[in-house]
């Protein structure tokens, strides 16, 4: 581990090598090239998907122009979310605020678009301008009657993690709005899952085979409306522990649902969410019908899978996404694919999260926080890894070196959740990691 | 949507999902939100042309997230590994200046990379707060005792005041005021190429060094944005001008800058610096006398002919052969494809100085410009695009500040037969059933954006055989024939 960044060094273990727990929630240290966004950016990829809300970016171009549909979430109707809209601001504002602006964006997209909400994101120059965007809000909420929700996401104040925790609360104010609908029982929420390439279609179909009813998806293909009355559910599923733990500990404080947290990829993970959620109903009779359909599922997939299998078998990976808990998952998935993780890092793991990773690797595993292009090729080289899962930014860096690459972040197009999703990322692998162009590289 | 009886979503598997496309809505006047940018910030840009400086890293004095997209958005472009360092904003750097990250961020970036350059540009949130990076880098030479330091080149990048474009030339500017010196005059040209791919860089490389002068390009990204393979990681990639080709600029036999609007403009909203700005090719006049042949982008037979006449006027030599045959091979082929292409009407959006050359070149192929948008605000593409266009003869609508939404508006009340420009109106292309032919900058949903050639006759040749093909295509995908010959 030669010529890290000094202070990095607490934020690197090897297992079997190093007995130290991994320090991690840190900010990133000032000059390196992280793969960390901000606060902002938080906020705004956990509430993207709601479809049917406004979206308005009050700050200069930039940051609405980078975050324009970034995310491949799918909405089964409304498109609102994919629109990028910003309040592009220019120096007269910076010099004498930019509270009009701001008011005259928001009545005029929503006399135009009519959102079912709206939500104005702050960003780093917002919180130095001093404008009031809460009474801006406020006052829009009355004229216009629909919630329009101020998140205090000024990029500097943070890290992702607290944008993450900034949605939550968000999402927190409209949860418990509807009070007369009634949702059936057995109802669930499913939280933290964005419906890429539909995801969320695919798991509350499997959901619905068992008898479990879902009233709100946070925030996949979301709509407020469902947002509003989610508080009726009895269970909320939680996904990718890092961005809606916060959602679910704060509606078991306020309503008592308690929640679960699972992981939808690979297919112990899966499988075992399903058992999980039937077990909490305890009915036998949806795990009855959970059994079938994990048997149903596995029967087409297993034989399928094997094919993969023998190709990929004892070839070694390379991980780095943003959620540790997803990381786990992976290295899970990976293992049913013959392979063996080598590196395995995330942009915002927590304390458990890499014990867990600690615990289920191997020995020799390089277990990394808040890592950075330098590092992320100097471990690949040490390791002789074939394949690196990670975000658009690790791409080039594993094409650059010669490694297969396999996009696990919110960007990607091909759904890697469930059954259907394991079969989609041994296909991927065995794509990236058994091509023939690789040959040219030596 | 809803299965009311459930009281449950109905699922609808990807296949048959339902996508209702985004309603088209008027704007008003009192319009005051950009939806859909057709602009960039003006850090990407200065972080594009310190790319172009042999061994420079670029830091972004700044929040965390704006190098982070910053990044996300180049590589997604490049395909290449695009290492920008961030000073990482705080709180407290928010409260009390941006001072210890910026030396932190500077020592850091020394130490992992030993770089021969640091390119620092700012952002909105520093230089709202007051941040001078000048003062902290000299700060850092006083406080260090590192024996030798990169060069520093520090461009005021501040996104309220300009686009990418505005920053991109900005860091160029700066490049050359930091350091360039006067000296006797040799033989060399400098270059001034703009925002163009790294495929276009080497295509003027190419013709430089056929005609056989010593030239300076700057910027040079065409290797560092556009790598081969390597076979072990490089912190920063090989390529890129020579800081002694920068210093040298000073002393050249004339300058050459690609594109007439550059950053000379966008005064929109400007309270404190109401001051033109000043590029690299201006500076170097003012300050050493090295006489600016400012031309547009070489793109189309005039503007080529242009470019290649002021070489061989600059140089005293003969246009090589090789190009007269381009060029003769060009004007074949518009012949060729003359009539595909008569009186179609495009739409041409982007960079205010790529779509003025890409005007330029459809009005002498018979296209018209229904459409001439751009996010940047120069207030000077209008004046532009008529004195290049003489041929059209309908009205150009020409539009400074434009988004993407507008494009959409209008493209749909207006129904134009092609779009001309990055890979972000495809949303627009695809709901309208109106053929796209990708160029400039970006290219996110295709591979290639970086090898795009645009310049020259043979970047031309490509252009128009595209374009051609595009509007040929379309017809016989609509045609119930479906013929075999064109
Ligand atoms: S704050 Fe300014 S520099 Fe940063 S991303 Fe936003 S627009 Fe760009
Ligand atoms: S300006 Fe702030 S909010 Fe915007 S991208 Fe940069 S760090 Fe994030």
């Amino acid at each position: 581990m030669n010529e890290m960044l000094k202070g990095r060094k607490s934020q690197i273990v090897t297992k079997g090598h190093d007995d130290v727990a991994i320090a991690c929630g840190k900010a990133s240290i000032a000059g390196s090239v992280s793969q960390r966004a901000c606060v902002f950016c938080g906020s705004r990829v956990v509430l993207y998907p709601i479809a049917d809300a406004l979206h308005l970016i009050h700050g200069p171009v930039g940051c609405a122009a980078y975050t324009w549909d970034i995310r491949g979430s799918l909405s089964s109707g409304p498109q609102l979310h994919r629109l990028s809209f910003t309040t592009d601001l220019k120096e007269k504002e910076v010099v004498f605020g930019g509270e009009t602006r701001l008011y005259n964006a928001l009545i005029s997209l929503i006399d135009q678009y009519k959102p079912k909400a709206a939500f104005v994101y702050a960003t780093c120059i917002v919180g130095v301008i001093g404008d009031d965007m809460e009474a801006v809000c406020r006052r829009v909420t009355r004229e216009k009657g629909i919630d329009v929700i101020p998140l205090m996401s000024e990029g500097f104040n943070g890290t992702k993690k607290d944008g993450y925790k900034i949605a939550c609360a968000a999402l927190s104010k409209l949860i418990g709005t509807d009070q007369t609908s009634v949702v059936p029982e057995h109802s669930i929420n499913i939280l933290g899952d964005f419906n890429l390439a539909g995801e969320l279609w695919m798991l509350a179909e499997y959901y619905r085979r068992m008898g479990v009813n879902m009233v709100a998806c946070m925030t996949g293909d979301g709509r407020i409306n469902d947002i509003r009355k989610a508080h009726k559910a009895q269970l909320n599923v939680v996904q990718c522990s890092g961005s809606m733990t916060y959602l679910a500990k704060d509606m078991e404080d306020k309503y008592g649902i308690p929640f679960m947290k699972v992981s939808y990829f690979g297919i112990e993970d899966m499988s075992d969410a399903l058992y999980e959620v039937a077990r909490f109903f305890k009915s036998d009779e949806m795990m009855q019908k959970a059994r079938e359909l994990v048997r149903e599922e596995l029967s087409k997939l297993l034989p399928a899978l094997q094919e993969y299998r023998a190709k990929l078998e004892g070839k070694k990976a390379a991980i780095y996404v943003g959620g540790a808990f997803k990381a786990i998952s992976l290295v899970k998935a990976l293992r049913l694919l013959g392979m063996k993780t080598v590196v395995v890092g995330s942009q915002t793991g927590n304390q458990d999260d890499y014990n867990l990773l600690k615990e289920l690797c191997d020995e020799g595993t390089i277990i990394v926080d808040d890592s950075n292009p330098n590092e992320l090729s100097e471990f690949v080289k040490q390791t002789g890894a074939n394949l690196f899962i990670g975000g658009v930014k690790e791409r080039p860096i594993a094409f650059k070196l010669g490694l297969g690459f396999c996009d696990h972040n919110h960007e990607r197009k091909e759904a890697l959740a469930g059954y259907e999703g394991m079969l989609n990322f041994a296909k991927e692998v065995h794509a990236s990691v058994c091509s023939p162009v690789w040959k040219f590289m030596k | 949507m809803r299965n009311l009886e459930l009281g449950i979503w109905n699922l609808k598997l990807k296949k048959n999902a339902m996508i209702e496309n985004t309603p088209i809505i008027k704007s008003t006047p009192e319009y005051t939100a950009t939806r859909n940018a057709c602009k960039l910030c003006a850090p990407l840009g200065a972080s594009v042309a310190f790319k172009g400086i042999r061994g420079c890293v670029p830091i972004i004095h700044g929040g965390q997230g704006c190098a982070t997209y910053i990044r996300r958005y180049l590589i997604s472009h490049y395909k290449e590994p695009v290492d920008i360092a961030s000073s990482n904003f705080t709180e407290e750097s928010t409260i009390f200046g941006g001072g210890a990250n910026c030396l932190a961020a500077i020592e850091n970036v020394i130490s992992q990379y030993q770089p021969e350059v640091i390119g620092m540009a700012t952002t909105c949130l520093s230089e709202t707060i007051g941040d001078d990076v000048k003062f902290y880098i000299q700060n850092f030479k006083d406080l260090t005792d590192r024996e030798t330091l990169p060069h520093f080149i520090s461009a005021s990048t501040p996104s309220y005041q300009g686009s990418h474009i505005d920053g991109f030339h900005e860091a160029v500017a700066s490049a050359v005021k930091l350091i360039a010196e006067g000296g006797e005059k040799g033989e060399h040209l400098n270059i001034f190429p703009g925002f163009v791919s790294p495929e276009d860089l080497r295509q003027i490389k190419n013709i430089l060094e056929d005609f056989t002068i010593p030239y300076i390009l700057l910027p040079d990204y065409s290797e560092t944005l556009d790598n081969p393979i390597w076979d072990s990681y490089h912190r920063i990639p090989e390529g890129g001008t020579p800081i002694e080709s920068v210093r040298k600029c000073g002393s050249a036999r004339a300058s050459i800058e690609l594109g007439t609007i550059l950053n000379k403009g966008s005064l929109s909203g400007r309270v404190k610096n109401n001051a033109l700005a000043t590029t690299a090719a201006e500076y170097l006049l003012e300050s050493f006398g090295v006489e600016n042949h400012r031309m547009p982008l070489p793109l189309g037979v005039s503007n080529c002919d242009h470019f290649f006449e002021t070489l061989s006027q600059l140089s005293g030599k003969e246009i090589p052969m090789k190009y007269t045959k381009e060029r003769g091979r060009l004007i074949d082929s518009y012949v060729d494809g003359h009539k595909y292409v008569f009186g179609k009407r495009a739409v041409v959006y982007g960079e205010e100085d790529l779509v003025v050359a890409l005007s330029a070149f459809l009005n002498e192929i018979g296209i018209e410009v229904a459409l001439a948008a751009s996010g940047g605000e120069s207030g000077r593409l209008e004046d532009e695009i008529r004195k290049y266009c003489p041929e059209n003869t309908s009205e150009i609508t020409v539009q400074n500040g434009y988004d993407y939404e507008m494009i959409h508006e209008w493209c749909a009340e207006n129904k134009p037969d092609i779009l001309i420009g990055n890979s972000k109106a495809y949303y627009i292309a695809r709901e309208l059933g109106i053929p796209i032919v990708r160029c400039g900058f970006p290219i996110h949903d295709r591979i290639g954006g970086q090898r795009i050639k645009h310049l020259g006759y043979t970047g031309t040749q490509e252009l128009f055989d595209q374009i051609t093909n595009m509007l040929i295509a379309s017809k016989q995908d609509s045609s119930a024939v479906g013929y075999k010959y064109m």
